[in-house]
C-alpha cells in the first residue's frame, strides 16, 4: 500500500479518474441535454489525459481533436440547430423500468471490458517513455497499411450512404407548384388586405 | 532546474510576452485603419500617437459590470470565455523562437496545434447557447458551421508543409526550411548558387497554395472580415458576443487578438522559416531568433488587418462555396503535388 502512495503517477490517476467517472455519471443522469454533452467533453478530455499518463501522446490529442474538436461540437451544433432548451426538460426523466435497462446494460459492457482487458494485458507494466509518432506512423502505414485502408474504404461509404440518405433530390415541377403556391398565398393576402 | 519552477517561469513569460503583442497588434489595428479610411485614429491618450489607447479601452472593459442575463445558463455562460483564451494560450506552448527557445518541442507539434485550436468552436458553441438570446445562438451556429467548414483547409495546408519538411515537430519544420536546398542542385557552371535556394528555402515560396489557403482559412477561424458572420453587427447585433460585458468580454477581446498572433506566429514558422533567416547563423538566432519572429508575425497580423479594411463581409452561402468548392480541392490538390514533387527530388 505505501508503494502505491509514494508514486506520483498513482495520484495523478486518481485526480483524473475521479472526476472523468462523475462527468460519464453526469452526462447520463442531467435533466438538461446541452449539459450532457458538456459533461461527456469532461470525461473525453479525463480519457485523453489518462492517454497522456500512458505516453500516448498521439492517442490523446486525436481524441481532442476528433471527439471534442469535431464530434461534440457536431452534437452540440445538432441540438442546437433543431431544439436547445435552457433549464430542466421534464421529457428526459426515464421510468425507473428503462432507469433498469439502462444499468444491466452498461454493467454488462462495463464487466465485459474489464475481463478482456484483465484477460488481455494481465499485469503487464507500462513502460513510462512517450511513444513517438514516427513508430505510430510506420506500424499504420507498413505493417497495418491493409487494414488502414479498409477502414478508410468503409468510412468513405458510410459518408456517401449518408449523404444518400440525408438529401432530397429536387422533384420534377417541384418548383413549379412552390411558385404557384406562392403567388396563391399573395393574392390571399391581398384579398384579405382588400377586404379590411 | 525543479519542473514546476520551470513550467512557473515558462508560462508567466509567454503570458508577459504574448498579451503585450496582443495589445500592440490592438493599437496596430486602431491606427492602420484610421489611415486606411484618411483618419487620425486614437490621438489623445498616453500622448504621442494616443499609444496608450489599447490600455485605456482594455481598463474600461475591466471596469464595467460582469453581467449575466437573468435567463443564461450561469455556469455554462461564466465558463465560455475561459475555454475560448485556453484554446489560444496553449498554442504558445510549442512555438519556437529560437533554436533552443521552446517551451516545450512536442514530438507532433502541428498536431497538437490543430487540436487544441479547434477547443475554441466548443467555447463559441457554449457561449452562444448559455447566453438564453437568438442573436447569441444564430451568431454561435454561423461560429460553428464556418469554424467546422474551415478547420478542414487548414488541415490540408498544414499536411502538405509537414509532408515537405518531413515532420511534425515544428523545430524540424523551421530546421528543414533553413537547410533544405532546391533540387539539391549546388552549383551550376562552377558558380556557387547555395545562395539562391536558402532565399527561397522558406515554405512560403514552394507551397504559395499553402500559404494562401492557410491564410484565408485562419482569417476564417478567427471570424475576422471578410468572415466576421458569426459577429455581423448589421444583423445579429454581436453575435455570441451579445450578452458578454466588463472582464469576460474583455476575455474574449483579448483572446481574439491572442489568437490572431498565435495563428500568425504558426503560419510564420510554417511557412516563412520562423525564427531563422537566410544567413544568419544558430549562436545569433539564439539572440536575434525572437525578433526576426516577432517581425515576421507582425507582418502576417498587418496583412490581417489590411484585409480586414479592404473587402467586405462575405455572405454565408459564399463563405461556404470558398470553402468547399475551392480551398479544400486546392488543398488535396496540393498536397499529391507535394508528395510527387518530394518523392521525385
Amino acid at each position: 500500500m505505501t508503494d502505491w502512495i509514494t508514486s506520483p503517477e498513482n495520484w495523478a490517476f486518481v485526480l483524473i479518474a475521479v472526476p472523468m467517472v462523475f462527468a460519464a455519471f453526469r452526462a447520463v443522469t442531467s435533466p438538461n441535454v446541452v449539459h450532457s454533452v458538456l459533461f461527456l467533453v469532461v470525461a473525453l478530455a479525463a480519457s485523453a489525459a489518462l492517454f497522456l499518463l500512458l505516453g500516448a501522446e498521439f492517442v490523446a490529442w486525436t481524441v481532442v481533436l476528433v471527439y471534442i474538436g469535431a464530434i461534440i461540437v457536431l452534437f452540440l451544433f445538432g441540438i442546437m440547430i433543431t431544439r436547445a432548451p435552457l433549464g430542466v426538460e421534464t421529457e428526459l426523466s426515464h421510468s425507473n423500468q428503462t432507469k433498469l435497462g439502462a444499468a444491466i446494460v452498461s454493467g454488462a459492457l462495463f464487466a465485459l471490458i474489464t475481463v478482456t482487458t484483465i484477460q488481455g494485458f494481465g499485469d503487464a507494466e507500462v513502460t513510462a517513455s512517450p511513444t513517438r509518432t514516427v513508430e505510430i506512423g510506420e506500424s499504420i502505414f507498413q505493417r497495418f497499411v491493409i487494414p488502414f485502408e479498409v477502414v478508410s474504404v468503409v468510412l468513405l461509404a458510410a459518408l456517401i450512404g449518408g449523404i444518400v440518405l440525408a438529401r432530397r433530390d429536387p422533384v420534377e415541377g417541384d418548383e413549379a407548384e412552390r411558385s404557384a403556391m406562392g403567388s396563391a398565398q399573395s393574392a390571399n393576402l391581398t384579398a384579405e388586405g382588400g377586404e379590411a | 532546474m525543479n519542473f514546476w519552477l520551470e513550467l512557473l517561469i515558462k508560462v508567466g513569460l509567454a503570458l508577459a510576452i504574448m498579451l503585450p503583442v496582443a495589445l500592440v497588434v490592438i493599437f496596430g489595428e486602431l491606427k492602420i485603419s484610421a489611415h486606411m479610411q484618411s483618419r487620425v485614429g486614437p490621438y489623445f491618450a498616453g500622448g504621442r500617437w494616443g499609444w496608450a489607447q489599447p490600455l485605456a479601452d482594455g481598463l474600461k472593459f475591466m471596469q464595467k459590470e460582469d453581467l449575466v442575463p437573468a435567463d443564461a445558463d450561469d455556469r455554462v455562460y461564466k465558463l465560455a470565455p475561459y475555454i475560448v483564451l485556453m484554446g489560444t494560450l496553449a498554442l504558445y506552448v510549442v512555438i519556437p523562437i529560437g533554436p533552443d527557445a521552446v517551451a516545450r518541442d512536442l514530438d507532433l507539434g502541428v498536431f497538437y496545434v490543430l487540436a487544441v485550436s479547434s477547443l475554441s468552436t466548443l467555447g463559441v458553441l457554449m457561449a452562444g447557447w448559455s447566453s438564453a438570446n437568438k442573436y447569441s445562438l444564430i451568431g454561435g451556429l454561423r461560429a460553428a458551421a464556418q469554424l467546422i467548414a474551415y478547420e478542414l483547409p487548414l488541415v490540408l495546408a498544414v499536411i502538405a508543409v509537414a509532408v515537405q519538411a518531413g515532420s511534425l515537430s515544428l523545430n524540424d519544420i523551421v530546421n528543414a526550411q533553413a537547410s533544405f536546398h532546391l533540387f539539391g542542385v549546388e552549383s551550376i557552371l562552377g558558380r556557387d548558387v547555395t545562395w539562391i535556394s536558402s532565399l527561397i528555402s522558406p515554405f512560403m515560396i514552394l507551397q504559395i497554395v499553402g500559404l494562401v489557403i492557410f491564410l484565408v482559412a485562419s482569417l476564417a477561424e478567427l471570424s475576422r472580415i471578410p468572415f466576421d458572420m458569426p459577429i455581423a453587427e448589421s444583423e445579429l447585433t454581436m453575435g455570441y458576443l451579445t450578452e458578454y460585458s466588463g472582464l469576460r468580454f474583455t476575455m474574449f477581446f483579448l483572446g481574439e487578438y491572442a489568437g490572431l498572433v498565435s495563428m500568425a506566429a504558426i503560419a510564420a514558422t510554417l511557412f516563412m522559416g520562423g525564427y531563422s533567416f537566410p544567413g544568419v547563423s544558430e549562436d545569433v538566432l539564439n539572440f536575434l531568433g525572437p525578433v526576426i519572429l516577432l517581425s515576421k508575425v507582425m507582418f502576417i497580423a498587418f496583412v490581417f488587418i489590411w484585409l480586414r479594411w479592404t473587402f467586405p463581409r462575405l455572405r454565408e452561402d459564399q463563405l461556404q462555396t470558398i470553402a468547399w468548392k475551392w480551398l479544400i480541392p486546392a488543398g488535396l490538390i496540393n498536397i499529391v503535388a507535394t508528395a510527387i514533387f518530394k518523392v521525385a527530388f
